[in-house]
């Protein structure tokens, strides 16, 4: 197990570079920093010489992959790949165009993303199985089958539809909740609980059809015919046995997403005005802050990584057939 | 046990429920028995006739979709279809059991074997943990498990022993009845003779009633008190063993009989049933079996037969019983077989096949570093030779290496070290188009032709395939000349080509399997296990039909089964395999009637239809990795010697050839 951990974790580093480069060549080549002079200081009338402060003032002054004038090993490390991308392994994402400590912005930020997208995790997570469950339960009646309906209607109505909907009737018709916004501390409560709702709703078509297709499809197997045939009640068939096994793809299936909640939704963050993550990408691609986005693309590969070898990881706990070496 | 009245059905009835159709489909469609306490009664009939639905109605647990549509079923004074389902469920599991036919599938993967016990006991008996832990201990003992298998999950087990953790979960009610639905039909013959004897001993130590469902006539011979022979949802014959072995009634049951391949009818075709089981939703007017009987007249299409008993004591449906056939009636018996199987094939024909040495190993992987542990001995130096127009029969327990070894023969995975021969040529270091090329002398037809035809391609299409890449001499109308040729020559008539495989029953697609086959002029053709997946009245054709094409175009056949009667019938020699290595080798009827390997014993012993003796080897254990014979551990007759060193292969009087320390060479 622990050996099967650290052969991931070395595989990892090759991806990792590799998912450097290439941003780096998006980040770097394909956009000089010369371009990204241009477009901060306006295109028209930028003089060769404030392109060259531009860069000084930024950091961006130095040659791409090998410095000729630099002595000894800075010959390689004095340039922006080593400065600017393979820093972002060291967790130096540098400065934004503001002049603030990316590093430390996301640290802040993460937690108000986290607030909202934990929550819609775990509650979504309960809602589709048991709104699965149920239909399962009621298999082949017409509640089954009205819950398929609605299942497919939810699915094909857009997201945004849920946002407005949700923002219009709750908020602003019925006053129930703000509109948007966000306070730290317990006075958040009352901001999260439209996003965590519009989140879940949304969620529920697509999830709830997933769900209840793998419980059908556990419940003809012929180890549910062998419960039955033992006298069980079919809630203890159905929890033990077909939950029980059905589980193996849900819980593998979600684990994936869970290292990526800190990086929060753009789109929901945007809507209602959360200062979490999601809008600081939104913001910075905005504000072509380039420097950001690298940082938010970078992070956004490591915790996916980390997210594929949790899902390894835990076919462990509820599989007892796996075992990893 | 007051309670214990044995089990008694009436009219029992099954139907396919759909809505708003006026005719109703009967997949049972009538079915009276009783088992007595204490009794075993094997409900015995093809695929497709509804005994398993029985047994499920039993118990109602249907499948979705099918419905009880009437008749009574009493366990004791109990009626069973009268029980509120909160009630019936105390009686699921508790007075009447059931187990199923394949363990892999039918225990819960994840939850260990004493969880599910457990579960049963606390349906049932409600015991405090410590009652329920020494009970399940108790219930593990008597199906011959060991406390340790409670713990472990079902893929730990080998199949004999998951089986065997299903009758221990279904023993745990203590079940007046037990229902067992082709309990070892997945199961090897040495594990299958284990089972049995189990069910036996279980029966008569508890005085619990046994109902046994299976196709297999042996099984039922070992096992059976009371034979009820079903036929398309009906029952067509009861009687008790000895009547029925004696004296089969019903012609359904004579032709069963008379279809199962055996070492005596060697030189003689098997009789065929034409046709196949009918399928659901068939209208019957007069008796089902009918269009496939050789002796039934006008009255038999015309007017369904009761049931009605015999002198003595046989029951059985049909109108034989109770008026002679009329001397006048058309259509006598079936067609006379045209021509008897062909004399033994000429010692002098050429060789056809030489393997030498052949050895298929793969690496275990372990550490950060997947550096290779060990080796797994798929196939461990195995030597064979096959002559044209000869059949030899490879045998071996499930896991021996014997579809490893045909695979490498064929070269569909790369062996280690060894060298195989076609017709002379070395196969060795054949690629690319030279491997192809060779490829059209050699095929293979799966076992499972359910599996092993693309169900995306017309018949014609899966005919054409090989053709045009191993034949592309042939231009398009030539190809389709060929492929309407094949369908014929192997009894499917030349429509078929524009059909997909899914119009097609098991017999008939496996006649389709050999067809693609032979398309590119095989020379070699390697069965593997080709009818253990089919029905026996279906094996008997596709036994003929392989019959037919040797003698008509002196194939080899490589023939790999575990089905020793088929050996009997069909191979001239006999190559026994036991992990990776052939143990024993030699003509057929002298293989077979004078055993020399332990091994061999063994396998001969388990066959079903023996009487089930008692057999002095160890059942299976995990293989060890050791120096010596490799099946020691179970040996009866192993000495010191034998876990030293493996023993070399002699070859003794007439071919035998034998891998043993204790058979010395005369």
């Amino acid at each position: 197990m622990l050996n099967y951990v650290i052969r991931r974790v070395l595989y990892a580093i090759p991806i990792l570079i590799g998912v450097n480069l290439i941003t780096f060549a998006l980040f770097f080549v394909v956009n000089t920093p010369d371009d990204m002079a241009r477009i901060h200081l306006g295109a028209k009338h930028v003089t060769p010489e404030a392109i060259e402060r531009w860069k000084v003032e930024h950091g961006y002054d130095r040659p791409l992959l090998f410095n000729q004038e630099a002595e000894g090993t800075g010959k390689l490390t004095e340039t922006l790949f080593v400065n600017k991308s393979l820093a972002l392994f060291a967790l130096d994402f540098g400065l934004a165009d503001d002049g603030r400590d990316i590093a430390r912005e996301i640290g802040t930020r993460m937690w108000p993303s986290l607030a909202i997208a934990l929550p819609t995790f775990l509650v979504g997570l309960a809602v589709y199985i048991s709104f699965a469950l149920t239909l399962v339960f009621f298999r082949a009646t017409y509640l089954d089958l009205t819950g398929v309906v609605l299942s497919v209607v939810l699915m094909s109505i857009s997201g945004l539809f849920y946002i407005i909907g949700g923002q219009y009737l709750l908020g602003k018709l019925w006053h129930l909740v703000p509109v948007s916004g966000y306070a730290p501390g317990w006075g958040m409560f009352k901001f999260l609980i439209l996003p965590i709702a519009v989140g879940v709703v949304s969620g529920l078509g697509d999830s709830s059809r997933f769900y209840r297709t793998l419980f059908l499809e556990e419940i003809h197997k012929d180890y549910v015919r062998t419960a039955r045939a033992k006298g069980l009640s079919e809630r203890v068939v159905l929890f033990r046995h077909v939950l029980g096994n059905a589980m193996i793809p849900i819980l593998t299936g979600a684990v994936v997403v869970i290292p990526r909640l800190f990086l929060g939704s753009l789109i929901v963050e945007s809507f209602f005005g959360i200062p979490g993550l999601g809008s600081y990408t939104i913001e910075a691609i905005q504000a072509q802050d380039f420097a950001i986005v690298r940082s938010m693309v970078f992070l956004g590969s490591v915790l996916y990584i980390v997210g594929l070898l949790l899902t390894d990881l835990s076919y462990t706990l509820v599989d007892p057939r796996v075992r990893l070496e | 046990m007051a309670m214990n009245g044995g089990l008694s059905v009436r009219g029992l009835r099954v139907a396919i429920h759909h809505e708003g159709g006026d005719r109703a489909m009967r997949p049972v469609d009538g079915v009276d028995f009783e088992v007595a306490p204490g009794e075993c009664v094997v409900l015995l009939g093809e695929s497709g006739c509804g005994k398993s639905l029985t047994a499920l109605a039993l118990m109602r647990l249907l499948p979705d979709g099918l419905e009880l549509a009437g008749g009574q079923a009493r366990l004791g004074d109990t009626d069973l279809f009268a029980l509120p389902e909160q009630d019936m469920r105390r009686v699921r599991g508790g007075r009447l059991a059931m187990i199923f036919q394949e363990p892999m599938l039918s225990l819960n993967p994840v939850l260990t074997v004493g969880q599910q016990i457990g579960e049963a006991l606390e349906a049932h008996r409600h015991p405090t943990a410590e009652q329920a832990a020494a009970e399940t201990s108790r219930l593990l003992q008597a199906v011959g498990l060991e406390d340790r298998h409670g713990t472990s999950y079902p893929f730990q087990l080998s199949g004999g022993q998951r089986q065997r953790a299903l009758i221990a979960t279904m023993l745990a009610g203590e079940p007046e009845l037990l229902i067992a639905d082709e309990p070892t039909t997945a199961l090897d013959v040495t594990v299958q003779a284990q089972i049995l004897r189990l069910l036996k001993q279980l029966r008569s130590e508890r005085g619990m009633g046994l109902l046994l469902i299976t196709h297999d006539l042996d099984v039922a011979r070992d096992m059976a008190d009371r034979v009820v022979v079903m036929y398309a949802g009906q029952v067509v014959e009861v009687a008790s063993r000895e009547a029925l072995y004696a004296r089969p009634f019903h012609p359904y049951t004579r032709k069963l009989f008379s279809v199962l391949p055996s070492a005596h009818q060697r030189h003689e075709r098997l009789e065929h049933i034409p046709g196949s089981v009918p399928p659901l939703g068939t209208v019957f007017t007069g008796c089902r079996f009918a269009e496939r009987c050789a002796l039934a007249w006008e009255r038999c299409h015309a007017e369904a037969p009761d049931s009605q008993t015999l002198d003595d004591g046989h029951v059985a449906r049909c109108h034989l019983v109770s008026a002679p056939r009329p001397e006048n009636a058309a259509g006598a018996g079936y067609p006379p077989e045209t021509g008897r199987k062909t004399a033994e094939a000429e010692q002098v024909a050429a060789e056809l096949l030489e393997v030498t040495d052949l050895a298929v190993h793969f690496p275990i992987r372990k550490g950060l570093l997947r550096r290779t542990v060990g080796q797994v001995k798929a196939v461990d130096g195995v030597s064979l030779s096959l002559k044209r127009g000869e059949t030899l029969a490879l045998v071996g327990e499930s896991g021996c290496g014997k579809t490893t070894l045909a695979k490498a023969v064929l070269r569909l995975i790369e062996p280690t070290s060894g060298s195989v021969r076609l017709e002379g040529t070395t196969l060795d270091r054949l690629d690319g188009n030279a491997l192809r090329v060779a490829r059209a002398s050699m095929q293979i037809v799966f076992q499972d032709p359910f599996a092993s035809l693309n169900p995306r391609m017309r018949v014609g299409e899966i005919l054409e395939e090989g053709l045009r890449s191993l034949r592309p001499e042939l231009h398009r109308g030539h190809r389709a000349d060929v492929v309407a040729g094949l369908l014929e020559k192997v009894g499917l008539g030349r429509d078929a080509a524009l059909r997909y495989p899914h119009a097609f029953s098991g017999g008939q697609r496996q006649r389709i399997a050999i067809a693609r086959a032979l398309a590119v002029e095989p020379r070699l053709l390697i069965c593997d296990e080709p009818t253990s997946a089919l029905d026996v009245s279906v094996q008997a054709q596709i036994l003929s039909l392989l019959q037919d094409l040797q003698a008509g175009q002196g194939l080899g056949y490589l023939f790999i089964t575990h089905n020793l009667p088929v050996v009997g019938y069909l191979a001239h020699r006999v190559a026994v395999m036991y992990r990776g290595r052939i143990v024993e080798e030699g003509v057929a009827q002298d293989l077979m009637g004078r055993p020399l390997h332990p091994y061999t014993n063994l396998l001969l012993d388990s066959a079903p239809g023996r009487g089930l003796p008692e057999v002095a080897a160890a059942p299976a254990g995990r293989p060890e990795a050791g120096v010596g014979c490799s099946f020691a551990a179970r040996c009866p007759m192993a000495v010191a010697e034998c876990a030293q060193a493996a023993p070399d292969t002699s070859t003794l009087a007439g071919g035998r050839r034998v891998a043993c320390h204790r058979v010395v060479p005369e």
